[in-house]
């Protein structure tokens, strides 16, 4: 019995960390922010040096091989440098869908193409995911599609786009496909790339070697964990943030730290978002190795850390009083990417639906 | 990650199962405030000689002598609550003055009493807060002066549980009045008979005494009855603390009392309509799952932690406040889906589970408040958790 991670899995995080010190500070993370870069390309190469982008894909195809709690633990740090590259979509979901559901021939095209960085996917599954708004949704007639999806993740680098349409099924889509039309959308979170795409009967390849409809969940699932881990991260940058900047700040002869009020708050943020790093861990190893769980799973680690992660966004900007209300801080780019991580695919309401789906509550 | 146990523990867990099937029927309902009757004496002496009470208590002072095996004591309390058959006893003098006088009692004392309190026969409460001396204990004022071979104790203790019952008491009294406030404590063991003592039952909001006053009036004990040496009661105090701790907060029970919710939501209607089929209700029911899976999956990790000796650091010490926050929301969510049914109190018609909702919301309230309040928690937390600051101390007027 052992609930914790490994030493190589320490290492590996460790040493995606120390890079992302070094090659994501906030200077760098605004910089990519303001020229609204979809990919930061020397952040893209350092990471594509430690195999990021391949860390899912098998061996077989060029990648690493490896679970999904140790992409969790990427994504945490992603979360915690405000990393401005593709990553949850492009590494995750979409390897993921392909090595379930594509044909040899799309995983031989593919799969090494992503684990190498050379290829960008985006992922279009906001409407099946958190529901559709706008009129989105996406029909497949004839190996055509038509209609619309928004929110569509890693969506301003992605040279190809994975989309669900509204009967369930998944398509891989060619980014300069004739009658795909795309159109960026502005979040509050300028550190990744979201946007919509309009299909006007666009060639589409299926991926149909497997049970669409679950492989459709098992890339919601992935998603959401990675989100959580997205927030995980983030928020305990914030926390560290928070905690320096009161051991700094001096008001009416001491530090704001030594205040109760503002202590208590520190205190609070640890305590709410602490126990979330196990509901993320679990949640992760459960999607490999628990399936029966994982859709559980995962909705709950979405919709806690959401909760918890709003919860120390504003109390840590709080802490950093009109500071933490400047651009100049920076602290923004954490509030935004904790922000835009709640919404996307799927709301905590919507997430708690689905776990109670699962648990078979309000079903009747 | 490998959540699964290896085949010695697996081995374990198959024992302590074949264990309880064969005793089971011989095992008592549960234990109440009153003093153990025989048939729970029987069952304390029976789980300590197959090492499923006072495991790690060394042979010699009448535990079962085991080995510490964090995942061991763990698969015994998962068997014990799936068969729903009670643990080993409990109490202050099982959990907390065992283990302190196991560290840092004299031999005499050890032979004395570690053997009477496991077996159920020595009753313990702990005498700490006093009315001026809550969140700073070690402010407290009751009082012993020396005569002779003896102390002489004036005061009030509060907080007292079990005191009724009680044949011993644990207790910090001030000894040397002259020394800085941490260093002029003593921890002296007495019996509750001891002539000057004086117990009154303490109603809480909850409309039982769950608690009680201690008054000292002249009460005289052998300078002999001191556990680790005059002027040391706050060092030995915090030993027991330490242990008092690691009591609250349980996400075991949150997860217990969770089933208990899910249980009620499915019999219970509103309109005709199942409370888990409420859209409201169940929104906040996948709320508080989601927090308390969270703390039990922490729990797994510390428990990991200290399998392997590591210190948890800042994920032990929000344990309490998260733990005892977490039961307190469940309570008051069983109240609102039971709506006005769940303000029904005392032998009302139409009352559900005992009252027993209302009655964990207010006595969880204490415990939120207790053993080191949510306020004091914080402070930890930040302090020794995240390194901040402490608030400065006022200058003396």
């Amino acid at each position: 019995m052992e609930f914790g991670l490994s030493e190589d899995q320490r290492l590996m995080q460790d040493s995606v960390r120390r890079t992302l010190e070094k090659v994501s500070s906030l200077e760098r993370v605004r910089t990519a922010a303001e020229a609204r870069e979809p990919k930061a390309l020397d952040v893209w190469h350092a990471l594509v040096e430690l195999g990021v982008p391949g860390l899912l894909v098998d061996e077989a195809y060029g990648g690493m091989g490896l679970k999904l709690l140790d992409a969790a633990l990427i994504a945490e740090v992603l979360g915690r440098f405000v990393t401005p590259v593709p990553y949850i979509a492009s590494s995750v979901m979409v390897p993921l869908a392909l090595a379930a559901l594509g044909s040899d021939k799309q995983k031989e095209t593919w799969l090494p193409k992503l684990a190498s960085g050379e290829v960008v996917a985006g992922a279009a599954i906001s409407e099946r995911a958190a529901g559709a708004r706008e009129g989105g949704g996406v029909t497949a007639t004839g190996g055509k599609l038509s209609g619309k999806s928004l929110f569509v993740m890693d969506f301003g680098a992605a040279d190809i786009f994975v989309v669900a349409d509204k009967a369930g099924g998944l398509h891989l889509v060619d980014a300069g496909a004739k009658g795909l039309n795309k159109v960026a959308l502005t979040t509050i979170d300028l550190t990744r790339s979201i946007g919509e795409l309009h299909f006007d009967n666009v060639e589409a390849e299926p991926l149909v070697s497997g049970d669409a409809e679950a492989g459709l969940q098992r890339m919601l699932d992935a998603g959401r964990i990675m989100l959580a881990a997205d927030t995980l991260g983030a928020g305990w940058m914030m926390i560290d943030k928070a905690v320096d900047y009161a051991k700094e700040r001096k008001q009416f002869d001491r530090v704001i730290g030594s205040f109760q009020a503002v202590k208590h708050m520190c205190a609070e943020m640890a305590a709410e978002l602490e126990p979330g790093r196990s509901l993320v861990w679990y949640a992760a190893h459960a999607f490999d190795e628990v399936p029966a769980e994982a859709t559980l799973m995962a909705s709950h680690a979405k919709s806690h850390l959401s909760e918890v992660g709003r919860f120390v966004a504003r109390t840590s900007t709080e802490v950093h009083g009109g500071m933490g209300f400047t651009d100049l801080l920076g602290l923004h780019y954490w509030f935004k990417r904790i922000g835009l991580d709640r919404q996307l695919l799927g709301s905590p309401e919507r997430a708690r639906e689905d776990a109670a789906r699962v648990q078979g509550w309000g079903v009747a | 990650m490998d959540l699964a146990y290896s085949a010695e523990y697996e081995v374990f867990r198959a024992e302590v199962r074949e264990f309880l099937k064969k005793h089971k029927a011989s095992a008592p309902k549960g234990y109440g405030m009153t003093r153990p009757s025989g048939g729970v004496l029987a069952w304390q002496k029976l789980l300590i000689a197959n090492g499923y009470a006072a495991r790690t208590i060394p042979k010699e002072y009448g535990g079962f002598g085991a080995e510490p095996d964090i995942l061991k004591s763990r698969i015994i309390a998962e068997e014990f609550t799936a068969a729903r058959v009670p643990m080993g006893l409990s109490g202050q003098g099982i959990s907390m003055f065992v283990p302190t006088l196991l560290e840092l009692g004299t031999e005499e004392q050890k032979q004395a009493y570690i053997k009477p309190t496991l077996n159920g026969e020595i009753i313990w409460c702990q005498g700490y807060s006093e009315p001026g001396s809550g969140s700073d204990l070690a402010s407290l004022q009751t009082k012993a002066h020396e005569d002779g071979d003896d102390f002489i104790i004036n005061g009030q203790k509060i907080w007292t549980s079990t005191a009724k019952t009680a044949d011993m008491m644990f207790c910090l009294v001030r000894t040397e009045p002259n020394a800085p406030k941490h260093e002029g404590i003593s921890y002296l063991i007495f019996s509750m008979k001891t002539p000057g003592i004086e117990v009154r039952p303490l109603t809480t909001m909850t409309g039982h005494a769950e608690f009680n006053e201690v008054f000292f009036t002249d009460v005289r004990v052998p300078k002999t009855q001191i556990v680790g040496g005059r002027g040391q009661g706050w060092f030995v105090a915090n030993a027991t603390l330490k242990h008092e701790r690691g009591m609250l907060g349980d996400p075991n029970q949150a997860g217990a009392r969770l089933r208990e919710i899910i249980d009620l939501m499915h019999s219970e209607t509103l309109d005709g309509q199942r409370l888990i089929d409420n859209p409201l209700y169940r929104d906040r029911l996948v709320q508080l799952q989601s927090r308390v899976l969270a703390m039990q999956f922490h729990g797994l990790r510390l428990l990991t932690a200290s399998t392997k000796g590591e210190d948890a650091g800042l994920a032990r010490l929000i344990v309490k406040l998260q733990g005892c926050e977490i039961n307190h929301q469940l309570a008051a969510l069983a109240i609102d889906a039971l709506g006005e049914l769940g303000v029904l109190y005392d032998d009302s018609p139409h009352l559900r589970a005992g009252g027993g909702w209302q009655q964990r919301y207010m006595f969880d309230l204490g415990l939120i408040i207790g053993g080191g309040t949510a306020q004091i928690q914080k402070n930890i937390i930040s302090e020794r958790g995240l390194a901040m600051p402490r608030e400065p101390r006022p200058a003396k007027a």
